[in-house]
């Protein structure tokens, strides 16, 4: 499986710089690491990685959180609680990221009446996003656990919240996993939305470097190969845990 | 088998009613059971005995008449909880917690319901599936085990809680033939031990060793109701004649 990964992930390098004995005009030495200037850039480049990993990890964290406390009232049997869920998840679905971002960190301060700064506006604006996404996954996970898991539960006495904590939850988690890690590679993509108000993380640090550079070209396919490289590792993370958690349920 | 002279009414119903939609799955049954009276209920698929039983401990709610478990009325959620503590089920297909070993199953309850250390919970859940005559497998998942044993697990399962009535829903129906005999016997040796039971079953050779009352269901109606050795002699109605020419036939 990891071969594979590190097969691939060259032939896309290869492809990149086959490209470049074309006749499209390179201009490696923007980031060339032999160079003072090449490596101030790549320097500069490399350093919104940890924000982008940031940014996308807190958000997910409270994105997986919010989901769940969203996707509980929409299993209830109470018809009002299950309409919290929908209205939530509609709403919320309904919004593009991008303009969530914008609201976020332009809107909510005027509104609420409080400081935000850029990374916690992107990361409420991801989070809020998500959630409702992540409130689906969720309900879906725990709506294929069989009935007769709540009942045996509910025979011996078990409480709500200790029969979603030790019954359902580990068994429906282990279900979702797949789709976990999904929403968690469409969370390090999309992070690179809260450039837009200024995050200094991957994709903001490439626009910069453009405007000084002028070397698009090369600037961006730098910042492709930064995003592939880390969500290749983020899915062979996401794997391995799959393969701990036996969610592939085999034998 | 009959020396229950004891009036004590441990499970009382009255007149309980249920439909799903506009199918009555239940009609005005009415049901004492003593306590230590084992009973067993029988009838076709469809006739409500699953329902029936899944009202006592509330997995199905009753929509008219009233039951009372130990004195306690079931109609609100701590009066349910109340009776649930008194209440054991096993289910048709065992619904053991797939990704718990056989040990961790029982002191879930044991330790999150009952209250009591690991340690304690340990020790009477091994007491309880060597009752059930699986120590030596405690360790395993559900999954590693057979059907026999898996249902044996989760009988130890209602069992370690301690309950004063058990509930049996088809116990063996999800089970190969030659497992059957290993969850009968462990039942036996619970009726024996004088517990209150309501089993529905079509194992016909087990009603006859344990039952103090026999129950015929159909259509949503306890349609007689006998001491065992009346009930296979004299069936008084012409439904349960037939349904136990079809069921002992073989």
């Amino acid at each position: 499986m990891r071969s594979k990964f590190v097969k691939l992930f060259f032939l896309a390098l290869g492809c990149t710089l086959l490209a470049g004995c074309g006749d499209a005009n390179w201009g490696w030495y923007v980031v060339s690491p032999y160079t003072k200037s090449g490596q101030t850039n790549l320097k500069f480049l490399l350093g919104g990685l940890n924000y982008t990993i940031l940014l996308s990890f807190t958000a997910i964290l409270i994105s997986i959180v919010l989901g769940l406390l969203v996707a509980l009232p929409g299993l209830a049997f109470h018809k009002g609680l299950r309409a919290i869920n929908r209205v939530y998840v509609e709403l919320v679905r309904a919004i593009p990221i991008l303009v969530l971002i914008l609201w976020v960190y332009y809107g909510l301060p005027v509104v609420a009446g409080i400081q935000i700064s850029v990374f916690w506006a992107g990361v409420v604006a991801l989070a809020l996003s998500d959630s409702a996404f992540q409130a689906e996954i969720f309900r879906a996970g725990i709506q294929s656990i069989d009935k007769g898991q709540t009942e045996a539960a509910q025979s011996i006495n078990l409480s709500y919240p200790d029969t979603m904590r030790f019954v359902i939850l580990p068994q429906a988690v282990r279900r979702i996993l797949p789709a976990l890690g999904n929403q968690l590679v469409y969370m390090l993509k999309m992070s690179s939305l809260v450039s837009i108000i200024g995050m200094q993380e991957l994709t903001r640090r490439a626009n910069e470097l453009v405007v000084t550079e002028y070397r698009p070209l090369e600037i961006y396919t730098i910042l492709v190969l930064e995003y592939l490289v880390l969500i290749l590792i983020v899915s062979a993370g996401v794997r391995w845990l799959e393969r701990r958690m036996g969610a592939d349920e085999r034998q | 088998m009959n020396e229950q002279t004891n009036t004590n009414k441990i499970i009382s119903l009255t007149r309980v009613s249920k439909w799903y939609g506009t199918f009555r799955a239940l009609h005005e049954i009415d049901l004492d059971v003593a306590l230590g009276e084992r009973v067993v209920i029988c009838g076709p698929s469809g006739s409500g005995k699953s329902t029936l039983i899944r009202c006592i401990n509330q997995l199905e709610k009753h929509e008219q008449g009233t039951i009372f478990v130990e004195g306690i009325e079931l109609n609100n959620k701590n009066n349910i909880i109340a009776a649930r503590d008194e209440i054991g089920m096993v289910f048709q297909h065992f619904n053991l917690f797939p990704h718990l070993s056989a040990l961790d199953n029982l002191t879930l309850g044991l330790t999150r319901v009952r209250g009591l250390s690991k340690i304690d919970a340990e020790k009477r859940a091994m007491e309880y599936l060597e009752l059930v005559h699986i120590p030596h497998q405690a360790t395993k998942l559900p999954k590693q085990l057979s059907g026999g044993q898996q249902q044996r697990v989760a009988i130890a399962r209602s069992l370690c809680m301690q309950p004063k009535i058990m509930l049996f829903d088809e116990p063996t129906s999800a089970l190969d033939p030659e497992m059957i005999s290993e969850v009968l016997d462990v039942m036996v040796e619970l009726a024996e031990s004088g517990m209150t039971m309501i089993v529905v079953t079509h194992e016909m050779g087990f009603a006859k060793k344990v039952a103090d009352t026999m129950v015929f269901m159909d259509e949503g109606k306890i349609i007689e109701q006998a001491p065992p050795d009346k009930f296979f002699t004299y069936p008084q109605s012409e439904r349960c004649q037939q349904f136990l020419r079809q069921i002992l036939q073989h």
